[in-house]
C-alpha cells in the first residue's frame, strides 16, 4: 500500500506502469476492479456529484490521475490514499456501466476472475460482482451467479472487505441486459458453453500485449456486439424448468416437510413459466 | 441397517430414526471410556491413529468414532468387500500391533490407504448413530463445518455430505438447512475428501434430530393473523408483530427455527428487472418460502395450486402493479426497505428507484430506453 513518493511524481502517460491506477489494480485484494480509462476519468461530467461524496476531491483526483503537486503530498499522503481510494471506487462503479466499462469486465468475466459458484448444481459457473447498496460504507461486495440468479459472499476475506458500491447494483443486471447471449443455460457443464462463445475474447486477450490500445478496444467492443447478436434471441420463459435442484433424502426417500416447500416452490415457478408464456402468446 | 419401506412418511421416517439412534447403546460414555483404555501402538506418541487422522489439515469435519463402534462386527456388514487389506486396515485404525504374518504387505502406503477407506465408511455409518450425531452437533455449534455462502442465508451454519454413499465418486459437499442446497467447501483442502464418509442420509438425520437446528419451510409462525389469506402480500404490519411472538411451526416434526427468507431481486439502476425482459428472474422460486403453513398447504402432493381462483386474483392484482416505471416518484433508500422487500412474497412487483438513474455515458441512454420499455 505504501508506494515511493518517486513513483507518484513520474507518474505520467509515458510512464503508464507507475501510474497510481496500474498501483492500485496491482493491490492484493483489488483483482475484481477493472482499469477506468483516464479519458474517462479526465471528463469531468462523467463525475458529476462525486465531489461532494468525497473530501480532498480535487488533490484525490490528481492523486489518481498522477497530476499531485509534490509538496502537498506528505502532509495529506495517509488520508488523501484514503479518499483516492473511495473516489476511485466511485468512478469504477459509473465506469463498468458504461459501453466500453462492460466489455473491459466481460473481459475479466471470460479470464473467471471473480471466481466460480459454489452451489454444486451450478457447475463452475462463473461470477459477477455486484454491491446491495450503491451508497459507500454499507455493504461489502456480493458475486452474482447468472445460472442460479443468487448473490454470494466472497471465499476470501480480502475481497469481503471491498466496498459493494464500487461495483453498484446494477451492474450484472445491465450487463445481460445488454448482452443477453451471455445469460448462462440453466443446465449443462459451463466450459462447453463457454467455448461456444469464447472466439473473440481470447483474440482479445492476445491482443493485450500489444499497444495502441483504441483499436484494441475498439475492435473488441464489436466483437463482442457481434456475438451479442446470436443466441441471445431465444426465449428465456421457460428455463427455470430445466434447472436442477438438490433433493434431501433420508435412506433414499424424501423429507416429508422438505418435500412439501419444494412442491410448492416448483408450483410458484410453474405458475411463473405459465404467466410468461401467456404474454409470449400475445406478442 | 434397514430401510423405511417406500411412501414413508413422518411417522415411518420417525421410527427409523429411533432405530439409528439406538443403534450404539449408551452413547456418549462409550466414547470417553475408550479413549481412557486404550494404549498407543507406535511408542513415540501417545495420540491414537484416529485422533491423528482427525486432525490431519483437510479432516476438519470427521468426528472420531468410537472404537467400541468399529470393534462391534455389526456396525461392519458389508464392508469387508469394499476395503482391501481388510484386517490389516482394522489393526491400524484400531492400534493393534500387527501380527507376524502380515508383515509381508509391500508398501505400508497401501495398508494406509486401506485404513482411511475403512475409517471414512465406518464414520458414515457412525454418525448417523447418536453418538456419532452428539459429536457432529457438538463441531456444528462451534462452527466447524462453516456457513452458508449464499448471502441471503444470513450466516447458516452448514453440515458436510456426499452426494452418493459409494466411495470414490465425489468429494465432499456442504448442506445448507435454510436454502436446502449444497456447496462445494471454501477450502481446497476439502478436494481430497471423499463425500461418501459423510454420505447422502445424514444431514437430513441430523436436522430431524435436532429440530431447534432446522429452519422451518415458511417464513412467519402459524399464529400470526393475516399470513394464510392473501400469498404474495404480506402486511407490512405482520412482518413486526411476528418478531415479538416467538416462532412455532404446528408440525412438530417439521423445523422449529426461523428461516432467513429473505430472496434477491436483481435490479437496474433501482427498479426491479422486470420478469418479462430477457434477462428477468427465473430462479427466485428456489429460494422462495410461503408466508406461513396455511400458505404451504396450498399445493397439493401432486404439485398443483388448490386454489386457482385466488391465483387469477393475484394475477390481476400483479398487472396492475406491472405499471411503466415512470409513474413512481424516487424514495429514498434506506436500510429499513431494504430489509422489508425480502420479507415480500411475490419479488415481482415494480419497486421505486432507490436512486436518483445515474448513466453517465452517452452510449448506454439507448440501452436506458430498452431498459425503460422492458421494466
Ligand atoms: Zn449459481
Ligand atoms: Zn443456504
Amino acid at each position: 500500500m505504501l508506494r515511493g513518493v518517486d513513483d507518484v511524481s513520474t507518474g505520467s502517460d509515458s510512464d503508464y506502469s507507475n501510474s497510481w491506477i496500474s498501483w492500485f489494480l496491482s493491490s492484493k485484494g483489488n483483482e475484481y476492479f477493472c482499469e477506468v480509462e483516464e479519458d474517462y476519468i479526465l471528463d469531468r461530467f462523467n463525475l458529476t456529484g462525486l465531489n461532494t461524496e468525497v473530501s480532498n476531491y480535487s488533490q484525490a483526483l490528481d492523486l489518481i490521475t498522477d497530476n499531485l503537486d509534490d509538496e502537498i503530498q506528505d502532509e495529506l499522503r495517509g488520508t488523501l490514499d484514503v479518499q483516492a481510494r473511495l473516489l476511485y471506487g466511485l468512478i469504477h462503479a459509473r465506469w463498468i456501466v458504461t459501453a466500453r466499462g462492460l466489455s473491459k469486465m466481460i473481459e475479466k468475466y471470460k479470464r473467471v476472475d471473480f471466481g466460480r459458484c459454489p452451489r454444486v448444481l451450478c457447475q463452475s459457473q462463473p461470477l459477477l460482482p455486484v454491491g446491495l447498496s450503491d451508497v459507500p460504507y454499507e455493504k461489502s461486495v456480493k458475486l452474482y451467479c447468472g445460472r442460479c440468479e443468487d448473490v454470494y459472499s466472497p471465499k476470501s476475506s480480502r475481497h469481503g472487505s471491498i466496498d459493494g458500491a464500487y461495483f453498484g447494483t446494477s451492474f450484472p443486471h445491465l450487463l445481460f441486459l445488454v448482452y443477453p447471449n451471455l445469460i448462462p443455460p440453466k443446465v449443462g457443464p459451463v466450459d462447453a458453453a463457454a467455448a461456444l462463445r469464447n472466439g473473440g475474447v481470447v483474440a482479445g486477450a492476445g491482443a493485450e500485449a500489444e499497444g495502441a490500445r483504441r483499436t484494441r478496444r475498439v475492435r473488441e467492443d464489436s466483437e463482442v456486439e457481434g456475438s451479442g447478436s446470436g443466441v441471445g434471441e431465444a426465449s428465456t420463459a421457460s428455463v427455470a424448468l430445466k434447472a436442477e435442484r438438490y433433493r434431501p433424502r433420508i435412506y433414499g426417500f424424501q423429507l416429508h416437510e422438505t418435500a412439501k416447500l419444494q412442491r410448492w416452490q416448483e408450483a410458484t415457478r410453474d405458475r411463473q413459466v405459465a404467466r410468461l408464456e401467456a404474454i409470449e402468446d400475445l406478442n | 441397517m434397514s430401510r423405511p419401506p417406500p411412501d414413508v412418511e413422518e411417522e415411518q421416517l420417525e421410527l427409523e430414526e429411533e432405530e439409528a439412534v439406538s443403534g450404539t447403546g449408551e452413547g456418549d460414555e462409550i466414547m470417553e471410556e475408550a479413549e481412557e483404555g486404550y494404549t498407543s501402538s507406535t511408542p513415540t506418541s501417545t495420540l491414537t491413529w484416529i485422533s491423528w487422522f482427525c486432525s490431519l489439515p483437510g479432516h476438519e469435519y470427521f468426528c472420531e468414532v468410537a472404537e467400541d463402534f468399529i470393534e462391534d462386527d455389526f456396525n461392519l456388514t458389508g464392508l469387508n468387500s469394499m476395503v482391501p487389506f481388510w484386517k490389516e486396515a482394522m489393526e491400524m485404525v484400531l492400534d493393534v500391533e500387527p501380527d507376524e504374518d502380515s508383515s509381508k504387505i509391500p508398501d505400508v502406503s497401501i495398508v494406509e490407504a486401506s485404513a482411511e477407506l475403512l475409517y471414512g465408511l465406518v464414520h458414515q455409518r457412525f454418525i448417523l448413530t447418536r453418538a456419532g450425531l452428539q459429536a457432529m452437533v457438538d463441531k456444528y455449534e462451534n462452527g466447524i463445518f462453516g456457513t452458508c455462502p449464499r448471502v441471503y442465508c444470513e450466516g447458516c451454519c452448514v453440515v458436510p455430505c456426499g452426494r452418493s454413499d459409494l466411495p470414490g465418486l465425489e468429494t465432499v459437499k456442504l448442506f445448507c438447512p435454510n436454502c436446502n442446497d449444497i456447496y462445494t467447501p471454501p477450502s481446497s483442502r476439502f478436494q481430497g475428501v471423499d463425500g461418501a464418509f459423510f454420505g447422502t442420509t445424514f444431514p437430513h438425520l441430523f436436522f430431524q434430530s435436532y429440530r431447534e437446528l432446522a429452519p422451518a419451510p415458511f417464513k412467519r409462525s402459524g399464529v400470526s393473523p393475516g399470513s394464510s389469506l392473501s400469498p404474495g402480500r404480506s402486511p407490512q404490519s405482520g412482518s413486526s408483530s411476528s418478531r415479538q411472538s416467538p416462532f412455532v411451526n404446528p408440525n412438530p416434526h417439521g423445523g422449529q427455527k426461523q428461516p432467513a427468507s429473505q430472496v434477491y431481486v436483481p435490479r437496474i439502476y433501482g427498479f426491479k428487472v422486470n420478469e418479462r425482459s430477457k434477462n428477468g428472474p427465473r430462479m427466485q422460486w428456489l429460494r422462495m418460502r410461503p408466508d406461513g403453513p396455511v400458505e404451504l398447504d396450498m399445493v397439493d402432493w401432486r404439485g398443483r395450486w388448490l386454489d386457482d381462483e385466488e391465483y387469477e386474483e393475484e394475477e390481476v392484482e400483479e398487472e396492475e402493479d406491472d405499471r411503466p416505471m415512470e409513474d413512481f416518484d424516487p424514495v429514498v433508500d434506506d436500510e429499513e426497505e431494504e430489509e422489508e422487500e425480502g420479507e415480500e412474497e411475490d419479488g415481482m412487483e415494480s419497486r421505486q428507484p432507490s436512486r436518483a438513474p445515474i448513466y453517465p455515458d452517452d452510449a448506454l441512454r439507448g440501452k436506458v430506453k430498452a431498459v425503460r420499455q422492458l421494466v
